[in-house]
């Protein structure tokens, strides 16, 4: 059986770390379970945790009134959920649902803040890790706003 | 100019079938024996009599071609009265036309089939061959993204390919409900995840023109060289012979030169508008 260290420092999200920090990042991490159905977390929510999916599918959605939830992006194995862990008043801005048995790591966000402040060369390197995924979940979304398959071109 | 080149030849509908709100597939008399070879990639300008003429894929199989398919959207005058053709109706046919997909270019390399909404269609007559040669191929995958689960094109086919063990199909939508189980987000957020050698993957990509930006884009951070992108680009083309300049791409006229082009030839010339 892999020790914890080991699967958050194999994660994508913490791989390469140097060996110090990985030892205290782990500090924060814990194993959990969501079945098919179950919230990770729901928007508005205080964001106390992140996610490292190790096994699993997850929607992140935003409801809509009268009307069932619209799921606008799905991860899987190896991605990372939550970012407003990171930034103040570090509340959820949409909801997560586990749409297959999911295993993941939860990291404790005030643990890893802490860590991070206390660090600045281990929040750096965080930072370093977390702004690719903000990225390219920017350009996902603005593609996805663009709607590019809802309006063909008219060339008639 | 031959003017045989410049006059539709009039063929019968023998089928048409739906295959999305405002989607049809139809399947055409080849007409004379000539038509009856093209290459995949290749495409036809189908003429509405009175009404006019559009350059259409060949969506089929270019090993089976007693017959031609188009698939068909329907977006303006002439596609939708295309689209609303029944069999025996008569359809004005030209072509077929222009550069198509680099089947052998790709040989003995992995293949990276990359299709937004529609634009699988002109990627399938590849498919089609890739699979009827498949020893010739390395490593297929075929992504493909589009709007809903409900704008699925080919979902039957894909669910066929989806099940050899020899092609690996990864479809996502941007958006769905809760009853949808599969992948949710754009098709370039998925190259980053297929772990494939660069070096050795030649791509075809075939979509919305800003989806193609985003994918090549994708596919460059990854490793793929320039050269080893293929795309097939939409332009409004008229003659199909590269003669009235309506599809002219900088000095690269998209009806005679391509529809398929590479990437390093088109290379800065993606976001232009068309002129």
């Amino acid at each position: 059986m892999k020790s914890i260290a080991r699967i958050v420092c194999e994660h994508p999200f913490f791989q390469g770390l140097d060996g110090e920090f990985c030892d205290l990042v782990c500090g924060c991490a814990r194993n959990v379970r969501f079945n098919q159905g179950d919230y990770l977390f729901h928007e508005g929510g205080d964001a106390d945790y992140l996610y490292l999916i190790r096994y699993g599918q997850v929607a992140l959605e935003i409801a809509v009134p009268g009307k069932p939830p619209v799921r606008f992006q799905t991860l899987h194995d190896g991605d990372l959920v939550g970012v407003s862990w990171i930034l103040p008043p570090y509340h959820w801005a949409y909801d997560a649902r586990a749409i297959t048995l999911t295993r993941a790591i939860a990291m404790d966000a005030h643990c890893l803040r802490k860590k991070c402040d206390e660090d600045p060369v281990l929040g750096y390197d965080v930072l370093k890790r977390l702004l690719p995924i903000l990225t390219s979940r920017l350009h996902a979304t603005q593609l996805q706003i663009l709607d590019v398959y809802g309006a063909p071109e008219q060339l008639e | 100019m031959s003017d045989d080149l410049m006059v539709p030849e009039p063929v019968r509908v023998l089928r048409r079938q739906q295959e999305l709100a405002t989607t049809w597939t139809l399947e055409l008399e080849s007409g004379r024996a000539g038509r009856r070879s093209f290459l995949p990639g290749q495409f036809n300008m189908l003429y509405i009599f009175g009404v006019g003429e559009v350059p259409i894929s060949l969506s089929g199989d270019a090993g089976q071609s007693e017959t031609l398919i188009h698939t068909v959207r329907a977006v303006g005058p002439v596609s939708n009265k295309l689209a609303a053709l029944k069999p025996m109706d008569t359809v004005g046919l030209r072509g077929p036309f222009g550069v198509g997909w680099p089947m052998a270019a790709g040989e003995g390399a992995d293949l990276l089939i990359v299709a937004g909404g529609l634009g699988l269609a002109p990627l399938r007559p590849a498919i089609y061959h890739v699979l009827r040669h498949r020893e010739r191929y390395g490593r297929v995958i075929l992504l493909y993204g589009t709007r809903s689960p409900d704008d699925i094109l080919y979902a039957g086919q894909l669910e066929e390919w989806n099940k050899r063990p020899d092609v690996e199909v990864h479809i996502t939508v941007d958006h769905a409900g809760d009853d949808w189980l599969g992948k949710i987000g754009v098709v370039p957020s998925l190259v980053p995840t297929l772990g494939f050698d660069p070096e050795d993957t030649v791509a075809m990509v075939c979509g919305p023109e800003i989806m193609m930006r985003f994918t090549v884009n994708a596919l460059r951070d990854a490793g793929v060289e320039d050269e080893s992108i293929y795309l097939s680009m939409e332009r409004n083309m008229k003659c199909a012979l590269g003669h009235c300049g309506h599809c002219q791409f900088g000095s690269t006229f998209v009806c005679k030169d391509g529809p398929v082009l590479s990437f390093d030839r088109v290379r800065g010339l993606l976001s232009l508008k068309e002129f």
